[in-house]
Formats: structure tokens, sequence, C-alpha cells
């Protein structure tokens, strides 16, 4: 008899989610989808606004990465005006970028992930969260309060607020930072550092435990896609689009964003609200095109990190590849984070050592003089693409958004397909299994109020239904 | 000039006869919620919001466009007047679309900080959600109808300050807009002299600086009372 299990919605994810995984007549997996039930309409009710308020709007997005929307979207507008926006500018939108890199890693893998990774993925569902995760691990978790702390303060300190900190704005950004903010950063940077590397060691010391999962949570071929610098180091604020497929090679070196749409197509589903992006030349079909982005895609395309911890690190993520080829394990997600946010830290210390992140001059201005602006950027969970087009004078007329979470799509069905293959049989669904294959999403650290243009609790609801759509078993949690 | 006594809440004041309700209770130092009155604009009584009750009236007045008159027993303050104005800012609130978080008045809006005061954390009616546009056609400012109560200040002040009367409200009811050059884009209006006034005493983001991005208009409603004294009385306030 045919059945579907449907987990909704799906926990520990910012957004509406449910997975429903249908089983065939010996009660194989036959197909796995996650579905994005939210729709947020951003696409349409920006239309009729003029452009410069694009940032203080599409940041309103999501209240984990505001930073992302707010930056891609000053960009797109910055490339309306035309105008290049001040060196010190730059500096201080890339500086509140990585700040907002290491508030967001370390929500996902000490918050979110955390409690499967250190009470277990089938532990006491009781106390598999972030409270249990105190009560058993006060210091860790702590410590990533601790770890996100550092990069909302600095978000603050630009922004002066650390959720939606309305400061990009096109031409450049409103605020620079202070003499004290500078004092205040560098002498909480070393306590970061820390924390990094103990969440590395953390990690890593369980990677024997792990090996079943390495194997079972979307590992898999595919094609990978970000951002790189010119020379093609590790990039998250600008620079060049980048695709590397399934053995390594480089087949897009370094298209500028602008051309975006050539390499990425969309397309939809009935059953979902999240689009399904692919990369255009080999097509939507069969999942040809299946790419994946964010973390673990930037680490593989990009040839060196560009400073010196996150380079020893990168050094030894390769080695997860085999024979020289892309780490393939969407497992390797929560280690790329990491390395990521080590990066971030790195750079953050760079920059307040630069005289320019104090400077006033932090603002061009300039009208209208391109109807179309394309602003690409490497949000956390990947590469986010904001495109605008407007009138002569400067009502918007059409948005585009394609973000982090939509890019990774495919990649999030196939993932929860191979985990429910690896891990269910039969009608017996047990709560552990479930999480599993949660935690497959949960990898992609997805954001769904962010994909589909709502907030809110998600319990989790789990159904085996038969070929005549009748309930045969059925699983609710709170 | 004459003078007058009345009674405001229960205290017996008295006030120049020749000036509004609304001037009398200021000067008392009470706080009463208003928008469309403006120093140094004519008196439209639109908005309501400064209705009081008076002893042996069963209506409530519009304190702004009620002259002081001797022996008015005055309340501005009751349940019941707090449960109108709410309502009036539910309403507003309601008709077109005050979305408070990307607007560029957020954090200075007249009508946010009038709906904080009374307590307006929700809106009982269903939004209208009305589809209107925005007129950016001019160099320096825009015109958005999603944000604007009609308060005409904007109207009063091009007509009676700046005297270019390109302003005007246009329709009736629900379908009243305010309009520039007799309905054309206010960048085509001759009549405009570009001077910012309306946008100055504008109280929502209905009027703003062309570029201004989410929270970041500032209105200065001083440089009104500054320019009148320096014409009328050749007085300018330089501090």
């Amino acid at each position: 008899m045919a059945k579907t299990i449907v987990i909704d919605p799906v926990t520990r994810i910012e957004g509406h989610g449910k997975i429903s995984i249908h089983l065939d007549q010996d009660g194989k997996v036959a197909d796995a989808r996650f579905h994005v039930t939210e729709f947020r309409g951003f696409e349409r009710f920006c239309e009729g606004r003029t452009f410069p308020e694009m940032p203080g709007i599409t940041m309103r997005i999501c209240g984990i990465c505001p930073v992302s929307h707010m930056l891609a979207s000053a960009k797109a507008c910055d490339a309306i005006v035309g105008v290049s926006i001040p060196p010190a500018a730059e500096k201080l939108r890339r500086l509140i970028n990585h700040a907002q890199y290491v508030q967001s890693h370390a929500l996902s893998f000490f918050h979110l992930s955390g409690p499967d990774l250190l009470l277990g993925m089938e532990s006491d569902p009781a106390a598999r969260n972030v409270v249990g995760l105190i009560q058993q691990h006060p210091e860790i978790a702590r410590s990533g309060i601790r770890l996100r702390q550092f990069g909302q303060e600095i978000i603050r300190m630009l922004g002066s607020k650390s959720v939606h900190p309305p400061w990009a704005v096109p031409g450049g950004v409103r605020e620079p930072l202070n003499a004290e903010n500078l004092n205040e950063i560098s002498r909480k940077l070393p306590e970061a550092f820390e924390i990094t590397e103990i969440a590395l060691d953390l990690l890593k010391d369980r990677y024997e435990k792990f090996k079943p999962e390495t194997e079972r949570y979307g590992d898999f071929p595919s094609l990978y896609i970000g951002l790189v610098t010119p020379d093609g180091g590790l990039e998250h604020y600008d620079g060049l689009l980048r695709v590397m497929d399934a053995e390594g090679r480089i087949i897009e070196p370094g298209l500028h964003t602008d051309r975006y749409k050539e390499i990425i197509a969309e397309a939809v589903e009935t059953w979902s609200y999240l689009k399904f992006p692919y990369y255009k030349p080999a097509g939507y079909e069969n999942g040809a095109g299946l790419y994946r982005v964010g973390p673990l895609a930037r680490l593989n395309i990009c040839d060196f990190a560009g400073t010196p911890r996150a380079d020893r690190e990168l050094r030894q993520f390769r080695r997860l590849g085999v024979g020289g080829r892309p780490v393939t394990s969407s497992f390797h997600y929560h280690y790329a984070r990491l390395i990521e946010i080590l990066f971030a830290l790195e750079r953050i210390q760079e920059l307040i050592q630069d005289p320019d992140v104090t400077s006033d001059h932090v603002r061009s201005h300039a009208g209208v003089n391109r109807p179309v602006g394309i602003g690409i950027m490497e949000a956390p969970r990947g590469t986010l693409i904001h495109e605008y087009n407007v009138d002569e004078n400067g009502i918007i007329k059409k948005v585009n958004l394609l973000v982090a979470t939509g890019n990774n799509n495919q990649a999030m069905n196939k993932t929860v397909r191979q985990i429910a293959e690896a891990y269910l049989s039969g009608n017996d669904i047990s709560e552990g299994l479930l999480n599993r294959v949660e935690h497959g999403i949960r990898l992609y650290d997805p954001c769904l109020s962010c994909s589909t243009h709502a907030v809110g609790q998600m319990p989790l609801h789990v159904q085996i239904v038969d070929s005549n759509g009748e309930v045969v078993a059925e699983r609710f949690r709170d | 000039m004459s003078v007058v006594t009345l009674t405001i809440n229960d205290k017996l004041v008295s006030a120049q006869a020749d000036k509004s309700l609304l001037r009398a209770i200021k000067d008392q130092g009470i706080e009463i919620p208003t928008l469309c009155h403006l120093e140094g604009l004519s008196e439209r009584g639109g908005c309501r919001l400064c209705m009081v009750e008076m002893q042996g009236s069963p209506r409530l007045l519009a304190s702004c466009v009620t002259p002081v008159q001797e022996g008015m027993v005055i309340t501005t303050h009751s349940e019941r007047l707090t449960n109108y104005r709410r309502m009036i800012v539910e309403l507003l609130l309601a008709e077109r679309n005050h979305i408070c978080c990307g607007c560029v008045m957020n954090g200075n809006c007249e009508l946010q900080s009038v709906a904080a005061k009374l307590g307006v954390d929700h809106v009982r009616y269903d939004y209208l959600c009305p589809d209107l546009p925005m007129d950016a056609s001019h160099e320096r400012y825009v015109l958005d109808h999603n944000r604007c109560i009609l308060c005409s200040r904007c109207n009063r002040v091009c007509d009676e300050v700046e005297g270019a009367h390109t302003l005007d409200t246009a329709g009736r009811g629900i379908d009243s807009r305010v309009i520039t050059g007799m309905n054309q884009p206010w960048g085509t209006s001759r009549s405009c002299t570009g001077c910012g006034k309306c946008v100055q005493v504008c109280p929502t983001g209905a009027l703003f600086k062309k570029g201004a991005t989410a929270s970041e208009m500032v209105k200065q409603h001083d440089f009104l009372l500054w320019i009148l004294d320096g014409r009328d009385k050749k007085i300018w306030r330089w501090s």
C-alpha cells in the first residue's frame, strides 16, 4: 500500500515548512518533498514604491538576516544610481556583513542544530532543544549566546539597532563607526575567536560518531554556486559568480553578477511556494541543474579563504572531499559554517584597524541613471539576488528576489529523500527518525520567511497516508 | 482686548475672546492630540482629534474651530473622548497603507506618535489596503498617497504662506486625494516653487524628500513661525 508521511511543520528553522515522504507498495521511499507553505508577497507589494525605500522594506523580509537583504538591496540601488560608493562605505558594509555572519552562523550551529549535534539526533525530544542544551552543556550554550551577541553588537553599533537596522542606503551607508566602538570590538574579539575554536573542536571530535550521518545526510554530487573575489578567494559581499561541477571542475570561473540570468533560471512546483532555481545550461529536468549554495558551496568553489586561520581550517576541510573532489556531504555545512565564522572574525580584526571605518565620507548622492539594478551578495545561507526595474522617476516597476534558501531548494528535497531512504522502514515512524529528516533541512539553515517573501511556532505533524488517501498513522509534536 | 472666563477640566481660566478653544486648552498646559492643526496655518477642523465635551451640549466640539465663549464648561479628557480619539486614529490607519517599519518617517511621524500616546496597539477595523500610487515626478520631493491622512496642512501652507496654491484636494469622501497642479504630475506643475514647505508641514510620510530612506526624514515645523513672524511682525528669532 502506497503511503505518504507528512512532517508538518518542520521545527528549529526560520519560517513555516513541512515535509512529506511518499512510500510505495513495499514501504520504501518513493519520493520526499520539502514544502514551503507560507507566502509573503514582497515582490508584488514593493511595486510602486520609490527605490531608495527598498533596503528599509526588504530587510523586513527576515529577522535573522536583515543585514543581507539590506545590503543586497542597497547594492541593487547603487546600480540604479550608477555611482561608486565611497571606499569607507564599502568597508563598513563589509564589516556589518561579517558581523551578521558571526551572529547568524552562531545561531544555526549552537541554537538550531546544537541540540541534535550535542545531545543526539534521537535523544529525548523533550530536552532536545536549546533549553536542554543549556541544562546539559551550560558552558557551550552560553558561549553560543556570547558569540551571537558579539555579531549583534557590531550590527547595533553601526545601525543603531541589532535587528532591522536602517543603515545601508543607496550610495553608501548612514553612519561610520566611532573610536569607542572600535575599542569595544577589539576588546571582545579574542573571546569570539576562542568560542569559535572550541566549537570547531567540538564538531571535529564528534566526526567519528557522525560517520553514518555524514554519508546519509545529503551526500550526493551536485553543482556549487557562489561568489568569489576576482582572484578566486572566499567572498561574502561582492565579487564574481563561480560555478563548480560535481567533479570539482570550475565550469564558470567568474561571471559578472549582472549576467546571473545566463546561468540561473527558475522553475516552480505546485506543491511549494518556494521557487526551484536551477543551473540554466544543464536544465531543470531530472535534477540536472541542481546546485548548492551557502557555506559548503562557498568553501568548495573558492581557491583560498584569504585569512590565515580560515585557510588553515580550509585545508583540513578539503580533505573531506574524496580524491580531490569537492566536499559532497551536506552534513559538512556545519563545519563550513564554523570556518566562515573564523573568516568573518579575522576580517573584522583587519577592518577595525583600517582608518576608513571612522571616515565621515560614507555616502554618495545621485538620481536615477539606469533602469535596472542588480545586487548580488552572499547571505549566510547562500547567494542572494535582488533585482529591481524602475521608471525614470525611480518608482519600482518590477522586483525579483532570489534568496539563498530558494537556491538550495532542490538540494534540500534530495537530502530529505536520502535521509528518509536511509532511516525509514515500514509504518514505524519514530520521533527520532523525524528529527533526522528535519535535521537534513537544518543543515541548510533555511530561512523560509525570506524565501517566500511569518515567523511563528513550529510544532510537528506527521502522517502516513495510504494510496486511498486514508491516514493510517499519525504523530503530533508541540 | 476682551477676555472671557471659562472652565476647563474643573479649573476656572481666562482667555482672549478671539482665541480658539484649542489655544485656551493648550495655554493651560493640557496636552490634547491634533493632526490637522498646525500653529501658523488657518484651522480646518478636519481630523477631529481635538474634540472636547462642553456642558450642555450633546455633541462634541472640535476645539480648534470653536471660539472661546464666556461661561463654557469644557472637559478635554474622558473615557468617551479617548474612545473616539482611538477610533479616529484606527480609522486613519485602516483607510490607507500606513506601514510604519519601512516608512521614511518611522520614529518621527505625528500619526505614529498620536497612535502611541492613545494606546492604539491594534486596529479593530478591516484594512482597506487601497492600491494607491506615488508621484515621484518632482525633482526633489515625493508624494505618497498611501501615507496621506488628508489633513490639508500642505494645501494650506502652499496657499497661505508660499502663495503658490499648487496643492489642492480633489474628490469626495474616501476618494479624496491631494493633487498637484490641477491634478497633473507634480514635476510638471508650473506653479510649484519647489520651496518644500508642504513637505516640512506634512505630519506623516505622505510628502518627503526624494531619496529619503526608512526612518530618515525629520521634519522641521518651526520654520513656519519664523517666516510668519518675519513677514508679519518683522521679527526674526535667530536663536
